[in-house]
């Protein structure tokens, strides 16, 4: 039995250091592997791409990071499609500088220690700038990483307000503070109504961000906040409470800065009580039209503050759409549109600072930054979008409302 | 040479930490040669972690043998003490003393909740418990995701509804915010931090487990009328475990937590997903079986990121390794087989021992 367990701990010992090995020799093998298998949807210069993979030298190597597996995958998803979307068009346009990208995603399960790893991953594959992440929770500990490399960074939708505290990173969406803001500003400013309720999510970031910022900003406002009513992830199907205790607080508005799942459930039950406010939410409402079984006229008189609007007329949302629902058979949200604006914003940014694939992290980053803020872009989020050093955007949000079945702007 | 007699334990224990030494060994050797990726590198610290926490719910499952599953809720009490008292004296101690008085902090206080937990929970027995304790462990969760908690000048403020309720000065720096957790936790763990803390629970557990105290709570294990009536405070022994189990689960909770940025108490981290996961580890490596614990951890933490090649089929193929680990190590016929090779391979060997000797 000795001599077994001397046996066994040899075979163990080689096992875990093979492991290591293991992992250190194949990191680059599976990378080369997963992206034509990734990008399967990809278009021709892509797929060419994907299997030429070692001619780093030749491409621009930016890799995203979000959800696609678990209960956040229908955002992280719309990401990866979006910017693989976007560098599509860059590529068949001729490119940034006129060198292609090259574009690969990994998933992070909306956990920070995996979006770690998969930041790690990604660069081991050698990524020179990134697009991501898509969470605010994984975008702080991503960011933490980045600044420690040096790497360009720019997330499409992590709006806590610590996503971007280093000055190498940017964001496309608004922050979560300024949302709130700017939906206090809006009803006080347009006399929308005078006695407020709000019901939120204490247990999502983004909504209870919001939420803060809003009751701090209304303090400065001609209304009231009569009712604040707080739900979580655990307990998110039965709003009733919540409901009446803002109609026995007599609120003109219920302020709902949640996601549309919730939204549409709250809206139902509401029409169910018979209790008629004005709705308003934020960029997590953009979405409620498209909910399975909700019935869109409940919806109707719904305001929301959200820089895009896959109905919207403009040539380019349309466009976008169109090629996007072609692609993947599916209506995009608000998050593929910020996605589809960070690659193009890293192209502007790109082409303005003059960066070629032969630079280094580093180096690209140290001309990205400066460049960044000097770009005007006109995306789907927003006409002449600009960036300061802090890496928070300057654009107007957009105010829409539902009115037959549409959003409609204000 | 009475000297370098080591009984049978004392040899199988030397084994395992030979093992973590050479795997730091071996790492080290790679680190300095740079020939670590980046994935590996940034999965030094995790894997400590997991090793750690591994090991210690082995203490409870296995020695103690009552089915916990609210292990990750001690990791998070851990967690988040460590790294709140990390934010208060940042700055205010050098960055070594303070984590290590992070680390005491996360140990004191996951244990202490170990105790409190334990005197309910440790009344009940099997099914009953494992219930119990997974109750106990979202019961924490969504407290933590509850609290708010900031700092000014005239010292703390609590709140459970809001971080505005806080009515922090001017000058107020809310350090719990709720769901939004702790950010900017200084990083402090490393890789050799976490060798060490391996160790130290390692020796712990395995002293624990050979000495007076170990065997009392295995004969509880074995048998717990038999043990009651040869005069073991069942009782205290079974706290006596839980809750060591449950400080050195802090410890990993506060290694946890200064590793990161952002801190969260979501369930995929501290909720009974990662309780179920680390208890997967152990039924994998073997209950009681403490060197396999830490074998089982590493393995099952590595696959999914070596794996990554395989975009989101990783999770299935994740998942059908786990079956496929689980039946080699613990189905009869797969054990029955292993037995028989075993023999094979050792008649083998001695009888060209045998021969050598001649």
């Amino acid at each position: 039995m000795k001599r077994f367990n001397k046996v066994m701990s040899l075979v163990m010992v080689s096992a875990m250091a093979a492991s290591l090995f293991v992992g250190c020799g194949n990191a680059d093998a599976p990378a080369d592997n997963a992206a034509p298998e990734a990008n399967n949807e990809a278009a021709a210069p892509e797929a060419a791409e994907a299997e030429n993979g070692d001619a780093a030298s030749g491409t621009f190597k930016i890799g995203g990071i979000g959800p696609t597996t678990g209960s956040a995958a229908v955002y992280g998803l719309a990401v990866q499609n979006a910017a693989q979307l976007a560098v599509d068009e860059i590529n068949a346009a001729g490119g940034i500088n006129g060198v292609s990208i090259e574009f690969k995603f990994e998933d992070d399960e909306c956990d920070a220690e995996k979006s770690v790893n998969a930041y790690n991953t990604l660069k081991d594959w050698g990524m020179q700038m990134l697009m991501g992440t898509v969470t605010s929770g994984c975008s702080v500990a991503v960011a933490e990483k980045t600044s420690a490399d040096n790497m360009f960074q720019l997330t499409p939708s992590g709006s806590s307000v610590d996503c971007v505290k280093y000055d190498n990173a940017f964001r496309v969406c608004f922050s979560d503070p300024n949302q709130g803001a700017a939906s206090a500003q809006y009803i006080g400013d347009n006399s929308v109504a005078s006695t407020v309720a709000v019901i939120y999510d204490s247990s999502d970031i983004y909504s209870s961000g919001i939420y803060e910022k809003f009751v701090s900003e209304a303090a400065n406002q001609p209304f009231e906040i009569v009712s604040a009513e707080a739900f979580t992830a655990d307990n998110k199907t039965d709003f009733s409470v919540q409901l009446q205790k803002a109609k026995d607080a007599g609120a003109e508005l219920v302020f709902l800065p949640i996601y549309y799942t919730e939204a549409s459930l709250i809206l139902s039950q509401a029409s169910t009580m018979g209790y008629e406010p004005i709705f308003f939410g934020c960029d997590g409402l953009d979405g409620i039209l498209n909910v399975e079984n909700f019935d869109t006229s409940l919806a109707e008189g719904v305001m929301l503050l959200t820089p895009f609007a896959a109905d919207a007329e403009d040539e380019l949302t349309q466009k976008f759409v169109t090629a996007y629902k072609e692609k993947f058979g599916d209506t995009p949200n608000q998050f593929a549109a910020d996605a589809y604006d960070a690659i193009y914003a890293i192209k502007a940014a790109g082409e303005k600072a003059g960066i070629t694939p032969d630079m280094d992290m580093s180096a690209m980053c140290e001309a990205m930054k400066p460049a960044m803020t000097e770009i005007t872009l006109d995306g789907l989020t927003g006409v002449g979008m600009t960036w300061d050093a802090s890496g928070e955007p300057n654009k107007a949000p957009k105010a829409v409302k539902i009115t037959d079945g549409v959003y409609t702007a204000m | 040479m009475k000297k370098l007699r080591m009984t049978k334990t004392a040899k199988n224990n030397f084994v395992t930490y030979f093992i973590v030494l050479i795997a730091y060994i071996v790492v080290q050797m790679l680190l300095k040669t740079g020939h670590m990726s980046s994935l590996m590198e940034g999965l030094l610290v995790p894997l400590c972690i997991y090793v750690m926490l591994a090991i210690s719910l082995n203490l409870t499952v296995g020695i103690l043998g009552e089915l916990s599953l609210g292990h990750a809720g001690f990791m998070c009490v851990g967690a988040f003490s460590g790294a709140f008292f990390s934010k208060c004296m940042d700055g205010a101690m050098p960055n070594g003393i303070r984590f290590l008085v992070a680390l005491l902090i996360g140990a004191a206080v996951a244990g202490i909740f170990g105790i409190l937990i334990g005197i309910p929970v440790l009344r009940l027995k099997g099914d009953y418990l494992a219930i119990v304790t997974l109750a106990f462990g979202e019961i924490i969760k969504n407290l933590v995701n509850v609290l708010y908690i900031g700092k000014d000048n005239n010292g703390f403020h609590f709140s459970m509804k809001d971080s505005i309720s806080l009515h922090l000065g001017e000058e107020g720096q809310v350090i719990v915010n709720g769901a939004q957790g702790i950010t900017g936790t200084p990083h402090d763990a490393g890789f050799t931090v976490g060798i060490l803390l391996i160790f130290l629970s390692l020796f712990i557990i395995l002293n624990l487990i050979n000495s007076r105290d170990g065997r009392a709570i295995m004969s509880i294990r074995d048998n717990r009328i038999a043990a009651e009536s040869t005069g073991i405070n069942i009782t205290k022994y079974k706290l006596m475990a839980f809750s060591i189990s449950a400080a050195i689960a802090g410890v990993a909770g506060v290694l946890y937590a200064h590793n990161l940025s952002t801190l969260t108490a979501l369930p995929k981290n501290f909720g009974y997903n990662m309780s179920i996961m680390i208890l997967v580890f152990v039924v994998l490596g073997g209950i009681g079986n403490i060197r396999g614990s830490i074998i089982s951890a590493v393995i099952l933490t590595l696959l999914p990121e070596l794996l990554r090649g395989l975009s989101d089929y990783r999770m299935l193929i994740y998942a059908i390794v786990l079956i496929a680990m689980m039946l080699f190590n613990w189905s009869p016929k797969a054990i029955e087989w292993k037995d028989k090779i075993k023999e094979k391979y050792f008649s083998k060997v001695s009888f060209r021992k045998e021969k050598e000797v001649k």
